[in-house]
């Protein structure tokens, strides 16, 4: 437990209404979108680089843990105070400070809403590309903090490919700028990428200058429907080796298609293995072309049936499948929602290796993902009153990480290790790698104050 | 502890603490803290506090549940900063009631600490049927019409601190009708020209008592569409206050009372209302009383005739109707919470007024929004109600409409207060008011003479 006498200095710095320490209020920040729970000593909701900085030179002086937050949507336990201290909300720190047209750049809060940040660009005819699912909920201090991704990763990248520049306060309080306004910067060592993806390990961010992009005038949807996934997978392949590079190549398995088709009639076939969802965008003239190339490689890889939405309202049945899986799990029973990535050709293997990994744990395993850029979704659909299956799906999900890691994958493609895969760090990276991360993380937080115990199991208590 | 994914998957803890309403565990352990709750929900947005969303609500109740959370007034107060505008229903992936349980919530803290003292006087005794509202409103009535009202507003703006509740709740009253329509409307109102329907009337006690014109025009445009209107004397409130204030005792009883009322009605097509907050409350009897095996039955019965008064019109009303204005008359929609968010209603509405020539319909952002009104929010919370009140006012104000129409009672009373305090450019009507300046031609071709009855004539109050 935090001191009193600290609480009563935070509540003179910042003001008493932006210190919350009663257990109601606490109780609201015990968590992320992950099922791990603790509780927070104290609340604390700054609105300026200053009262970040007053708050972390309190917190460096007195060893507190410091756990930075925005809308807490993660999942992997980043936002979960496991150790108590200081839980630092920066939702309220939401202002959009510049957006600039000639410059194609935004410069942001933290607390700013991804869907909030679409919105203002939007206006201009310009675009963020990082688009997380949880778009609508998400801050981008946290989209920065996990190097968030998306369904459209494969045509632009990710979180980190948009960061031009930060400014950060460090552990001991005090406010460090990275990078600046240009796309190209090669001055000094790229501390910006350093702190992209750290988790709030290293710093909180509290000013951040994003790379925007001018908005395409089309999109189209193709819906392309296999008896074989691994006859997706090659689709996909054969599409950009035609020249086209699609914005989105969502995959969903048979257990997906299954799932959505008992809560509504969707169109798609119960007996099918995958359908693949693939959008392009574009001028509307060139877009006729690519749509056509688009349902040729499907079609050349064995789709047993292709489907091209003419206009908004049938590319919006078509992505209703899409976003009805996640209800359609649900109804299933409490999921587990796992994050690999594998270099694209080894997705069928790795689809079968979660195949038989259900089997082996007698666990459902639904996958889907955005699967141009390696990146799948598989879910453990469980019953977390049940014990004994609890532990079946932790053996379970350890397996497929180390599956991926064999696959020459990665153990989370953009939800972030956090707590959730903390432990399995040490077979994913190279020992000396990691080693430098430790040593990275002492020399920006000596006393380990920041989010203490994610990342790497031994920074923990 | 174990490894770091034992952490984040431990079996739930379970149900400690047991207490009478509160919401079932089974369901509450159904969120699944996604966030997708927190860009819609209006009091979230206004404080940026988690306390203060849908997510950190359920939270508190399942820290309840689970004995980590004592059953605190201070839980309560934080469950009643929630507009029960229900906007979180409509959003949440795993379909968990988020409005039922923030409700249900309220009412086990009730009966762990007791109703209010001015719950148990407001919702047991005054608030329980129009009659019993009638007595209430008298003293108003009199203060209204004896130029009293002009003598002591001055006096009200000056009062400071708590009391200045008192001048909000005085200028939140619109001009009271002379009489409320449960005193002079009949029995049996017959249809014009063929019978076509036979419907129950539920006649709401702010509609009959604060906006009697409105409902005589929906009896009005009722008849006229060939329904035979039937009003029961004798009708008690739906439910909806009680609901929303934690006394599921008095819901239950009133439930009762108004399914035996109607049940002597004999076979009826519909019971209609035109209150969305009733519409709501008296669709949920069925699911309220299924564990009365005396009325589950009946009130499963009940709750399948009933219509909101939107869904009622869009089903009967001819495929064309004609306001005569050139050029036509700009109007926007607001969907009250307790229609759109709480019972999906949302297109009824829209092909209703699609069907009107001489009007033109320009969507608000955010039609099913809460304007702050949410029942007796504006005066518990008037700081928050007001923050809401005036994003509406901006959302409203952004389509020059000068018609904003809508069917609940608090937004009627909302949006005119305002627009009578700050004298904005538009009017706020009950959708009947419209309809009944409507001239309706039947799908048999034989025109209905519009402008019909004492609707017409009564003019718009504002």
């Amino acid at each position: 437990m935090i001191d009193a006498r600290i609480i009563a200095e935070l509540k003179a710095t910042l003001g008493a209404e932006r210190v919350l320490d009663t257990l109601v209020d606490r109780v609201a920040y015990a968590y992320d979108a992950t099922w791990g729970e603790a509780l927070p000593d104290v609340v604390v909701l700054p609105l300026s680089t200053a009262e970040v900085s007053a708050t972390l030179r309190i917190a460096h002086r007195e060893r507190i843990p410091v756990v930075p937050r925005g809308a807490a949507s993660g999942l992997s336990g980043g936002a979960i105070p496991i150790n108590g201290g200081i839980c630092l909300c920066l939702a309220r720190m939401n202002r959009i400070l510049e957006i600039n047209p000639d410059e194609l750049i935004a410069v942001v809060q933290p607390g700013v809403v991804n869907m909030d940040l679409q919105k203002a660009t939007a206006r201009y005819g310009l675009f963020f590309p990082p688009d997380p699912a949880s778009w609508d909920m998400s801050t981008l201090g946290g989209n920065v903090a996990e190097n968030a991704g998306g369904p459209r990763c494969l045509k632009y990248g990710v979180t980190k490919d948009y960061v031009l520049g930060l400014e950060v306060v460090l552990a001991d309080g005090s406010v460090m700028r990275t990078g600046g306004r240009t796309i190209k910067n090669v001055t000094g060592y790229d501390l910006t990428a350093l702190f992209v993806g750290s988790e709030g390990t290293l710093g909180v961010v509290t000013e951040i200058v994003l790379k925007l992009l001018p908005k395409p005038a089309a999109r189209r949807t193709v819906l392309a429907i296999f008896d074989r996934i691994g006859d997706a997978c090659a689709a996909v392949n054969r599409v950009i080796t035609s020249g086209v590079l699609p914005l989105t190549t969502e995959l969903m398995d048979g257990d997906c298609i299954r799932a959505v088709q008992s809560q509504r009639d969707h169109g798609l076939p119960a007996d099918a293995d995958a359908v693949l969802l693939i959008d392009v965008e574009g001028w509307p003239e060139a877009l006729e072309r690519e749509v056509a190339l688009v349902r040729a490689a499907c079609e050349a890889a064995g789709a047993r049936e292709v489907r091209c939405a003419r206009d908004e309202a049938e590319a919006e049945e078509l992505w209703a499948a899409r976003r009805a899986i996640s209800p359609a799990l649900a109804a299933l029973g409490d999921k587990l929602g796992e994050d690999i990535a594998v270099p694209r050709s080894r997705i069928p293997e790795m689809v079968e290796r979660i195949r038989a990994i259900g089997r082996r744990y007698d666990l459902r395993t639904p996958v889907f993902g955005h699967i141009g850029d390696g990146n799948l979704h598989p879910y453990l659909i469980c019953d977390r009153r049940d014990a004994e299956m609890m532990a079946r799906v932790r053996q379970a999900a350890e397996e497929i990480f180390l599956a991926a890691i064999e696959l020459g994958g990665t153990l989370s493609g953009e939800h972030g290790i956090g707590l959730a895969k903390r432990d399995y760090v040490g077979r994913a990276l190279d020992p000396l790698a990691r080693a430098h991360m430790l040593r990275l993380k002492r020399l920006f937080d000596p006393h380990n104050i920041l989010n203490p115990g994610k990342i790497f199991a031994e920074m923990d208590g | 502890m174990g490894s770091s994914l034992e952490r984040l998957t431990q079996p739930l803890t379970g149900q400690r603490v047991h207490i009478p309403h509160l919401p079932d565990y089974s369901v509450l352990r159904h969120c699944v803290r996604c966030a997708r709750c927190l860009p819609v929900c209006p009091t979230y947005q206004e404080t940026l506090r988690e306390v203060q969303s849908p997510r950190g609500r359920l939270a508190l109740l399942k820290a309840v549940a689970e004995g980590m959370l004592p059953p605190t007034p201070a839980v309560e107060e934080h469950l009643y900063h929630c507009l029960d505008c229900r906007m979180c229903n409509t959003v949440c992936p795993a379909h968990v009631p988020i409005g039922e349980c923030i409700l249900a919530g309220r009412a086990a803290l009730a009966h762990q600490h007791g109703l209010a003292w001015w719950r148990r006087l407001v919702f047991r005794h005054v608030l329980i049927s129009a009659e019993r509202l009638g007595p209430a409103l008298w003293p108003l009535r009199l203060y209204q019409r004896s130029g009293l009202a002009r003598l002591v507003r001055p006096m009200l703006r000056a009062l400071p601190g708590p009391l200045a509740r008192l001048r909000r709740m005085e200028a939140l009253l619109p001009p009271l009708p002379s009489h409320p329509l449960h005193a002079t409307l009949p029995t049996v109102t017959p249809a014009q020209g063929i019978r076509r329907y036979r419907v129950g009337f539920f006649l709401g006690c702010m509609m009959s008592q604060l906006f009697a014109a409105e409902s005589r025009a929906t009896v009005d445009v009722l008849s006229a569409a060939g329904c035979e209107v039937i009003t029961p004397p004798g009708q008690v409130c739906c439910g909806s206050p009680q609901d929303d204030q934690g006394d599921r005792v008095q819901l239950r009883r009133l439930a009762r009372a108004n399914i035996a009322l109607f049940e002597h009605l004999g076979t009826l097509d519909a019971i209609v209302t035109d209150c969305a907050a009733c519409s709501h409350t008296l669709k949920e009897y069925a699911t309220l009383l299924e564990d009365e095996p005396a009325f589950a039955t009946r009130a499963a019965a009940f709750s399948a005739l009933v219509r909101d008064v939107y869904e009622w019109y869009d089903a009967i009303l001819p495929p064309t109707l004609d306001y005569d204005s050139t050029p036509p008359l700009r109007v926007t929609i607001h969907d009250a919470c307790h229609l759109a968010n709480a019972q999906g209603i949302c297109a009824p509405q829209r092909r209703l007024l699609g069907r009107i020539r001489g009007i033109e319909v320009v969507e608000m952002e955010a039609p099913s929004a809460c304007c702050g009104s949410a029942g007796i929010y504006n005066i518990t919370h008037p700081d928050m109600a007001d923050r809401r009140l005036a994003r509406k006012l901006d959302d409203i104000l952004s389509t020059s409409a000068a018609v904003v129409v809508t069917n609940g009672p608090g937004c009627l009373l909302q949006l005119r207060a305002a627009v009578r305090e700050r004298q904005l450019p538009f009017q706020v009507w009950h959708i009947s008011q419209l309809l009944a300046r409507c001239q309706h031609t039947h799908a048999d071709g034989i025109p209905v003479p519009g402008r019909c009855g004492r609707a017409a004539a009564e003019e718009v109050r504002l």
